[in-house]
């Protein structure tokens, strides 16, 4: 079923991606099969993390190096921290973004249980300004299917997610708002919320 | 408290709620919330913490460690006669499709699902179009007006307040329910909220137990969640793009 639903997907995406080309509508070039495409093996590298019954730290770690991969490390850090990452040095732009990338592995790698024997069904994708919005429909057991957005940018030259939404919740929004009280929290220290995230 | 003494007391209730909305306040530029009363909000969001500490925490864990069977047919028969409601919504709304959907749904779960305890409906491809009076409202053209959170019930708005207590007076249950279903109603509804709290432990944990501010986490996924369930656009400022110049990168690379 779900295969079935991919390699449709994907032969429209593709096909989609062709009548890009033939257009003279160059300087965008993520195409909707590369954005689909990068759900697709993430959600295959997560399930295989999940399937490898390793213990919950080994697979955080491996959680980590998904996030690395597929993600856009350096946007989604700065926009956490957002306005108060201005009066940050570069040495403490570059451990926020590596301590922050180990604290979202731990705060969603701990809930792999939720997705075990989950699948993510593509619906679609759509341009939206300069990225594109991947459409999917997320099936978990004893839950009501619910929606989510995958955000995919070429920013750093190849395709990376950059932000997610699950129904309509916005997860950058979300760990701005969560990283700002952290830092009230400390007092403003960034120093002390890097040490605290790492 | 005969008939008619019940019916003024419920248009005088409907009257109250219409009048807090004239008290929206308009959206500040540059601010990221409508919250006026975030002082109030917050004791109250302190106050419905402790109650999910002391009573729906661990209900929703005795309800998560029940078998599907058990809990399975009270969900089903909170969902079902929460339906006449959704119905009443659905033709104010001018829905005809989610109209007729719930309309079947409540007629078939309430017979063929014996009482609703079943929810043969679903299995043929009638899942319930969720509605209230908050999204009436919305359909209408009332305002969000400013988010207020609730004592038990929780994040809200103005608009989803009035709903709230709109559904509550002006329940058609009370005239086309079976009696068992006007009977048992209520506390079936309070307990498919336990229920819901152990399905969504973790989510609700996150957020509550695990986060620097749960206040600020709840007022931010209640609000993009319910605007989302509405189909209402995002504000202005949402829309995140990665190669807008707002956000120097400088450092993080």
């Amino acid at each position: 079923m779900t295969n079935q639903t991919f390699s449709r997907r994907k032969i429209m995406g593709l096909g989609g991606a062709g009548a890009l080309a033939a257009l003279p509508l160059p300087s965008f070039a993520l195409s909707s099969g590369q954005a689909e495409g990068l759900v697709n093996s993430a959600v295959a590298d997560i399930n295989g993390v999940i399937q490898s019954g390793a213990s919950v730290n080994s697979m955080i770690r491996s959680f980590k190096g998904i996030f690395d991969r597929y993600s856009d490390t350096s946007y989604v850090a700065a926009y956490a921290l957002g306005n108060d990452g201005r009066s940050a040095s570069n040495a403490q732009k570059s451990a926020f973004a590596d301590a922050f990338g180990n604290y979202l592995a731990d705060k969603y790698g701990r809930r792999f249980n939720e997705f075990a024997g989950g699948q993510i069904q593509l619906q679609g994708s759509r341009t939206v300004n300069s990225y594109i919005e991947v459409r999917t429909l997320a099936v978990l057991r004893n839950q009501s299917p619910f929606q989510v957005d995958f955000h995919v940018s070429d920013r750093p030259g190849r395709p990376v997610f950059f932000n997610l939404i699950i129904e309509g919740i916005n997860m950058l929004l979300s760990e701005r708002a969560e990283i700002g009280a952290m830092l009230d929290a400390r007092g403003g220290n960034l120093d002390t919320l890097i040490r605290d995230l790492s | 408290m005969s008939y008619s003494i019940l019916n003024k007391l419920r248009t005088g209730c409907v009257l109250l709620a219409a009048l807090a909305l004239p008290a929206c306040a308009v959206q500040q530029p540059g601010t990221d919330f409508n919250d006026p009363f975030e002082e109030t909000n917050r004791s109250i969001h302190a106050f419905n913490k402790g109650i999910d500490r002391a009573f729906l925490r661990p209900a929703g864990q005795v309800s998560a460690a029940l078998p599907e069977e058990i809990t399975g047919p009270v969900a089903n028969f909170a969902d079902n006669v929460g339906l006449p409601g959704m119905v009443a919504n659905g033709v104010l709304q001018g829905d005809i499709g989610g109209t007729a959907t719930n309309t079947m749904r409540f007629l078939i779960n309430t017979t063929v699902g014996i009482g609703g305890l079943f929810d043969p409906a679903g299995a043929i491809g009638l899942g319930e179009e969720s509605t209230d009076f908050g999204e009436t409202l919305s359909v209408w053209g009332v305002p969000e007006g400013a988010y207020v959170e609730l004592p038990v019930f929780g994040p809200s708005t103005q608009r989803d307040m009035v709903g709230i207590i709109v559904d509550m007076v002006f329940d058609p249950l009370d005239h086309v329910g079976t009696s068992p279903q006007i009977d048992y109603g209520t506390g079936a509804r309070v307990a498919g909220l336990a229920i819901s709290r152990g399905t969504f432990m973790d989510t609700f944990d996150s957020v509550l137990y695990d986060s620097a501010d749960s206040y600020a986490q709840a007022r931010l996924a209640y609000l993009q969640n319910r605007r989302f369930a509405l189909g209402e656009e995002p504000p202005v400022g949402e829309d995140i793009d990665p190669f807008s110049d707002e956000l120097s990168l400088e450092g993080f690379e």
